[in-house]
């Protein structure tokens, strides 16, 4: 066995010889399954809620795995399983730009407006 | 006003020392009338529960076996649900059983305060377990579990669905419980079928010879005892020739879809599993099972 160490990466000392493995076993088939994101709605809901994501090797056996993993203490009745990679989201980076302009048009919440005593259902 | 949650519950339930291998914290047929109801032998209902219990639990203690084995996450969680629903299956047909005072030997080595239903469970051996040969085989690889458990489920949905119209309204409670939770084990098996058989050379192969392996365990699925037979005759329970034309369709519609082969269907033999004869399988899976509860019988927490 080799003498040689290092101790970069963070992981202690890690021999270096030349008969250590340095790189994960070569992905097997089953890292083929793509990523999915699971949405719950409820029983009294009205929408459906992000709870989580899983893997899974097609759409339908990625919904029972949610019914599995997702809804094991009643938590909804319905479940919807998007591809992560279907799904198209804003960037961080580009967070102050899309969201702060929004922060100060006060004008744009409905506030300004005297509720009459005698309207009930406002 | 606050109503105590289940951990509550636990928390302040300090009175008495529960024992240590059982849930003690309920009763699973609390607020159900037992009453056996007129014209059925309660000996020959409780142990037609015990076979449909045993079934449920030994097959339970298979599956668990996969639990840090599965080869994803996503399937043990679901491995873990499908002997979760049969765990609780066994619990409510074992406790029936003990209502209407088929306990076997089990009393003897079990102390006043264990549960009936963890009484039988724990304290039986091996020739007091009425379960067949079917739930009680080793798992094989994955492909060899799936279609075992699509056998089991299939047999079990089929006898549970005409359960449920039992003149044992505990009986047929359970069935109707049970059966919408076979549906699924069903279902997820079938799926991993299609998808193992369907699939690639190797999963075929494997998927193929798990079909081998599992088919002559059906032998004696389908050949009634006498107790069967007999609560057949007063409307309790399903004789198991009458799900065979299902059982058979339904396997042969997936197997075929998977693109599998069907083996002949093994001939009837005389029931063994369910007259009490087993092989080592069930003797080395009780020995996991039992061992705890009987070296410490009287432990509590």
């Amino acid at each position: 066995m080799s003498a040689e160490m290092t101790s970069e990466g963070g992981h202690g000392a890690v021999p270096t010889g030349a008969d250590v493995p340095v790189e994960a076993k070569p992905a097997t088939a089953r890292r083929d399954w793509p990523l999915y994101e699971v949405f719950v709605r409820g029983k009294r809901g009205l929408n459906h809620v992000h709870v989580g994501s899983l893997h899974a090797p097609d759409g339908e056996m990625a919904v029972h795995a949610a019914r599995d993993l997702y809804t094991r203490r009643n938590e909804g009745v319905s479940i919807w399983v998007v591809k992560a990679a279907d799904i198209t989201a804003s960037s961080p980076d580009e967070k102050d730009p899309m969201f702060a302009p929004s922060g100060d048009k006060v004008y744009r919440h409905p506030t300004f407006y005297e509720i009459p005593e005698n309207v009930p259902h406002m | 006003m606050h109503e105590e949650t289940v951990y509550e519950a636990l928390a302040n339930a300090h009175d008495e020392g529960h024992w240590a291998f059982g849930t003690g914290f309920d009763e699973p047929l609390a607020g159900v009338d037992t009453t056996v109801p007129a014209g059925i032998d309660p000996a020959d209902l409780g142990e037609y529960c015990v076979m449909l219990g045993d079934d449920a639990l030994v097959l339970a203690q298979r599956l668990t076996q996969w639990i840090t084995a599965s080869p994803e996450l996503e399937e043990e969680v679901a491995i873990g649900n499908v002997a979760l629903d049969l765990l609780g299956q066994a619990r409510l047909l074992l406790a029936r059983a003990g209502s209407v005072g088929v306990l076997g030997r089990s009393r003897e080595p079990a102390t006043e305060s264990i549960p009936d239903e963890d009484a039988l469970a724990y304290f039986r051996d091996s020739d007091e377990f009425r379960s067949t040969a079917l739930v009680e085989a080793a798992n094989g690889d994955f492909a060899q579990t799936m279609i075992r458990l699509l056998a089991a489920a299939t047999l079990r949905l089929a006898a549970f669905a005409r359960l449920r119209d039992s003149r044992d309204p505990v009986l047929a409670a359970i069935a109707a419980k049970g059966a919408k939770e076979l549906t699924y084990h069903r279902d997820h098996a079938a799926r991993w079928v299609l998808r193992l058989g369907d699939g690639t050379e190797e999963s075929h192969r494997r998927a193929q010879a798990g079909v081998e392996a599992v088919w002559p365990l059906l032998a004696d699925v389908f050949t009634a005892t006498d107790i069967e037979t007999r609560l057949a005759a007063v409307g309790v329970a399903v004789d198991p020739g009458e799900v065979r034309a299902e059982v058979h369709e339904v396997l042969t519609e997936v197997l075929e879809r998977a693109t599998l082969s069907v083996p002949g269907w093994p001939a009837d033999t005389p029931p063994r599993g369910r007259a009490g004869e087993h092989g080592p399988e069930l003797a080395e899976l009780l020995a996991t099972l039992q061992g705890l509860a009987r070296q410490h019988p009287a432990a509590t927490w």
